[in-house]
């Protein structure tokens, strides 16, 4: 028998060059999109309110900051606030902290790829994009280790390489790929039928 | 590794659990995902390779267990963080507090301190200090007694002195304390009316008659449960009209006390209690 897609969340981390790497995929993804998606995106404590409405004007789907204790649902992107860890409870509710930054960053990408583990198990599917440093290398072995599915942006086409290359370095990637490629692949992926 | 993360749950439940009987400290409300990062920052720091055996160090040891309390609230603060906050406090409810004959004030989670004195710096230029009688708590002794000595890095003084300007400060930072080599003591003069004590917002109960309650960037840390029993106590500790002040990520509307509060300002999370007779 014929089975739906395994996964039921997304979760993305990027930083430098990452506002024109998330727009290239989050375009690509029609308002349908059964899967919700999830986002850190490391940016100056003081700045990036805008990026939801920046990311909005070129995605079909709703982009939002995430909310202290709001539900995860399917069409919605979320992104981290600015200043604060974006953390996923095993309720699929989302928790906040504002504990010391990690990797030099808060949000940081590994804080929120380890507890979507925990919440999402093998259902994950993990992506690194373009950056300048290492963060979410971690994170992403743990959804390697634990089933989920892993997707790294080829380093070529990244804007900063150190983080895609760092990722490749630390697990098995199940798929590196151009930057112009990962959205079209997320729609493979999720459509496909799995026996 | 599913299995891993199966028997990983059980072991950190028991080991919240074993606290509680041990120490007397709820943790096992608090936001499951944030306490497990907690814990396991702490068990790598110390060597340790499973929640199991920090479980049998934390039965065995007092020392050990100060440690890991230390490490398990998150202590992050500044001085007049989120300036906005303040200078909303100054525009919108420093006019109420002037009409009352006097005021008690109730910082929740106060950690190291350093809102409390930027408070009450506040109430000093604005003249409300002298009739106010502030009540700075928090559940960890040791932080509680960095809280009450108010010495802070002098390393952090740009930042706090910025902080300051930006909400409406109405002297020169610099004469609210006196500098020492790599550090700074906060002026005798804004602890006169501060009384520094323990509680619990997990375990303990209401803190009666209050105007003000500040509890910031603690209730991000609950869960929905215990979130709900701190805004109760907040409830029942305020009287009408009384002030609540919570984080910027934190709002009261989620919760089953939203309908007693109206909002002051909202985006910078004030609220007054209003009951309707």
């Amino acid at each position: 028998m014929q089975r739906k897609s395994p996964y039921k969340a997304i979760v993305i981390g990027s930083s430098a060059g990452g506002i024109n790497a998330l727009t290239k995929v989050l375009s690509v993804l029609p308002a349908d999109f059964p899967l919700p998606i999830v986002i850190v995106q490391h940016l100056h404590p003081e700045s990036g309110h805008h990026l939801p409405h920046i990311l909005g004007t070129k995605s079909a789907l709703k982009i939002k900051q995430a909310d202290e204790k709001e539900l995860i649902k399917k069409g919605w992107v979320y992104l981290a606030p600015p200043n604060y860890h974006l953390l996923i409870e095993e309720d699929f509710t989302f928790s906040l902290s504002l504990e010391s930054p990690v990797n030099y960053s808060r949000p940081s990408i590994d804080v929120l790829f380890e507890s979507a583990v925990y919440a999402y198990r093998q259902h994950l599917i993990g992506i690194i994009l373009t950056g300048a440093n290492h963060d979410g290398s971690l994170g992403l072995k743990k959804i390697k280790e634990t089933g989920g599915f892993t997707i790294v942006q080829d380093p070529k086409t990244a804007e900063a390489d150190a983080m895609p290359k760092a990722a490749i370095e630390a697990t098995t990637i199940d798929k590196i790929l151009p930057l112009q490629d990962i959205g079209l692949y997320l729609l493979q992926l999720v459509n496909r039928k799995y026996n | 590794m599913l299995d891993d993360i199966d028997n990983q749950n059980i072991e950190l439940q028991l080991l919240l659990q074993a606290i509680y009987l041990k120490y007397g400290y709820d943790f096992r409300n608090y936001a499951k995902a944030s306490v497990r990062r907690r814990v396991e920052h702490f068990m790598k720091k110390e060597n340790l390779n499973s929640f199991a055996e920090t479980q049998h160090k934390i039965l065995y040891e007092v020392n050990f267990f100060d440690r890991l309390l230390l490490d398990l609230s998150v202590n992050v603060t500044e001085m007049f963080r989120d300036p906005n906050f303040y200078r909303s406090f100054r525009q919108n409810v420093v006019p109420f507090l002037k009409k009352q004959p006097f005021l008690k004030i109730w910082h929740a989670g106060c950690a190291s301190g350093e809102e409390v004195y930027s408070m009450a710096i506040l109430l000093k230029e604005e003249g409300l200090y002298n009739k106010s009688q502030i009540y700075a708590t928090d559940m960890n002794q040791v932080i509680l007694n960095q809280a009450k000595e108010g010495i802070y890095l002098i390393n952090r003084l740009k930042l706090y002195t910025e902080n300051y300007q930006k909400a409406g400060g109405k002297e020169s930072f610099s004469d609210y304390y006196i500098a020492h080599y790599d550090h700074v003591v906060m002026n005798k003069s804004l602890k006169e009316n501060i009384l520094f004590s323990d509680h619990n917002l997990a375990t303990d109960g209401v803190f009666g008659e209050m105007h003000v309650i500040f509890c910031r960037n603690v209730l991000i840390y609950f869960n929905r449960d215990l979130q709900n029993r701190a805004l109760g106590l907040f409830n029942d500790s305020l009287i009408n009209h009384g002030i609540l002040c919570l984080g910027s990520k934190e709002s009261i509307r989620f919760s089953e006390h939203s309908n007693i509060f109206v909002d002051v300002d909202k985006d910078e999370k004030i609220y007054a209690k209003e009951i309707s007779l």
